[in-house]
């Protein structure tokens, strides 16, 4: 089947989803964003790569921190940026998503980073640009979050380098998560050999096991001796349905306390996407604790998300020449 | 000169050479900095031959790794493996020497005095290649090279580094024949 994250050659035309990517491209993005990581530290914070190019944020939902990240990664590639809140402009007053889509690729837009609360939105329009246009998938509804993913794995990478001998669990709605389904994929890809979920009946989709992971309810249980604890945030919408009894409830029986946390190894580090609700799904003390890593996530997810556009950006018409001197 | 004959001079030899003529550059304020690879190679050996020399004081050096500042990033992209570049210290007014092992079109050090500069400004930037090959397109030249093998555009010189640390060059032309000059 034709991938259409590929182009001919096997590199990276758009990122929407980690599903479908080889282990050799998440590898390298992984790679690419070691560079990237130090630029942050310098006098001048950027680097010349996407000078000259404009990255459109699309977003069709709203998500301050995402939004803020891949700016901050496109200006440090010295890309021009225009940031749309789609639902309060056009969208609103009716046009199509392909519309405005189009009325921007006019406008000489040469990347878009797309979130959108449909599953497929960012495929929806990947399909639709022209060949020297690529797309990122920052969040389509319950489908994926592929940077949140690499951002999770360069983090996870950083404090626990061998993959390949990691116990990770993740706790939490995962039904409702693109993050999750991001993450899952990835780890097992990059050859992470246990994956748990740990969930309530009610907040796992059906056939979970299918995906890879061991599953359990009683998150004690869950949690011992795992290296890796990642936290995905509840949606307070999901509280007034049958779902859940409520946020206390919740959090006596899911919400990590350092309690909990001392069940898995004594070195372990604890993810989360964010924004947290404290107090439902994660402790004040943990969130703020010395195994927490969840700042670093954010720093590293701007690294990650350098390393994609960066990757998208380049090597376009090449495969002509290799050599490398000058 | 063509591709077929030429007989290449030994890479440990012009080392030697290079360590010599930067000997009497290096100064209190001096750092140096190797682009990836051949440059970082070259470094790291120069490093131990000029340190001999320095009681106690070790210099200070980093690496570049220049992809992202290539002009010619869109058509190439990136090399599959491309490492960090590092430097460990403040570039504000240090003598610079700049390392690379073969000098051709200028354009790896147009791309890597302007990564320096995003670290600081630099008092002074030396270049010191190995060899200058001839061709170059940009107003850059190095101030101190080993020795000059003029080459045509059709052929490529390479340092390579063999699994010893050893260093050779090896000219290919463009049919893909090489010519090693391990022993001349």
């Amino acid at each position: 089947m034709n991938n259409p994250q590929l182009d001919a050659d096997g590199r990276l035309r758009h990122l929407l989803s980690i599903e479908g990517l080889p282990k050799r491209i998440l590898n390298q993005i992984l790679d690419t964003a070691e560079s990237f990581v130090g630029v942050a530290e310098r006098e001048v914070k950027k680097v010349p790569l996407l000078r000259g190019k404009t990255v459109c944020n699309l977003f069709f939902e709203n998500s301050t921190r995402t939004r803020t990240t891949f700016e901050i990664a496109a200006k440090r590639l010295s890309a021009d940026v225009i940031s749309l809140n789609v639902n309060t402009s056009s969208q609103s007053k009716g046009e199509t998503i392909l519309d405005t889509v189009d009325n921007l690729i006019a406008m000489h837009a040469d990347m878009f980073v797309v979130r959108h609360s449909q599953s497929g939105a960012a495929h929806f329009i990947a399909k639709h640009v022209p060949d020297h246009i690529h797309v990122i998938n920052a969040g389509d509804g319950r489908h994926s979050h592929p940077t949140q993913g690499l951002l999770d794995m360069f983090t996870i990478r950083k404090y626990k380098p061998d993959l390949h001998n990691l116990r990770v669990a993740i706790v939490g709605d995962v039904l409702h998560s693109r993050v999750a389904r991001s993450e899952i994929h990835a780890l097992t890809t990059l050859g992470v050999p246990e994956v748990r979920v740990i969930a309530p009946k009610t907040l796992l989709p059906t056939q979970v096991e299918k995906l890879g992971v061991h599953v359990f309810h009683d998150m004690k249980a869950g949690l011992k001796d795992v290296d890796v604890v990642m936290m995905l945030r509840l949606q307070n919408e999901r509280m007034n349905g049958a779902m859940l009894p409520s946020a206390q409830e919740y959090f006596k029986t899911y919400g990590l306390t350092q309690d909990k946390l001392n069940l898995a190894k004594p070195d372990a580090i604890v993810l989360h996407p964010g924004p947290m609700n404290r107090g439902v799904e994660i402790d004040s003390s943990v969130a703020d604790g010395s195994q927490s890593v969840i700042l670093p996530q954010v720093t590293y997810g701007i690294a990650v998300r350098m390393a994609v556009m960066a990757m998208l950006a380049g090597g376009q018409n090449s495969g002509s020449q290799a050599g490398s001197q000058a | 000169m063509t591709s077929k004959n030429i007989s290449l001079p030994n890479a440990e030899d012009l080392l030697k050479t290079l360590a010599q003529k930067l000997q009497p550059l290096l100064q209190a304020n001096t750092a140096l900095v190797g682009i990836q690879s051949g440059g970082v190679w070259l470094m790291q050996k120069l490093l131990v031959l000029l340190e001999k020399d320095i009681a106690a004081n070790a210099i200070e050096h980093g690496t570049l790794d220049v992809s992202f500042y290539r002009d010619d990033y869109e058509k190439r992209g990136l090399k599959a493996e491309n490492r960090p570049s590092q430097i460990p210290f403040d570039v504000e007014n240090k003598h610079i020497i700049l390392i690379d092992d073969v000098f051709y079109t200028g354009r790896t050090t147009r791309a890597a005095m302007n990564e320096l500069f995003d670290y600081g400004r630099p008092a002074s930037i030396t270049l010191v290649t190995m060899v200058n090959r001839g061709g170059r397109e940009l107003p850059i030249a190095p101030q101190i090279t080993a020795i000059d093998i003029f080459l045509d555009a059709s052929q490529n010189l390479q340092l390579i580094q063999n699994q010893n640390g050893n260093l050779s060059l090896e000219l290919q032309s463009k049919s893909g024949t090489a010519n090693s000059g391990n022993h001349v």
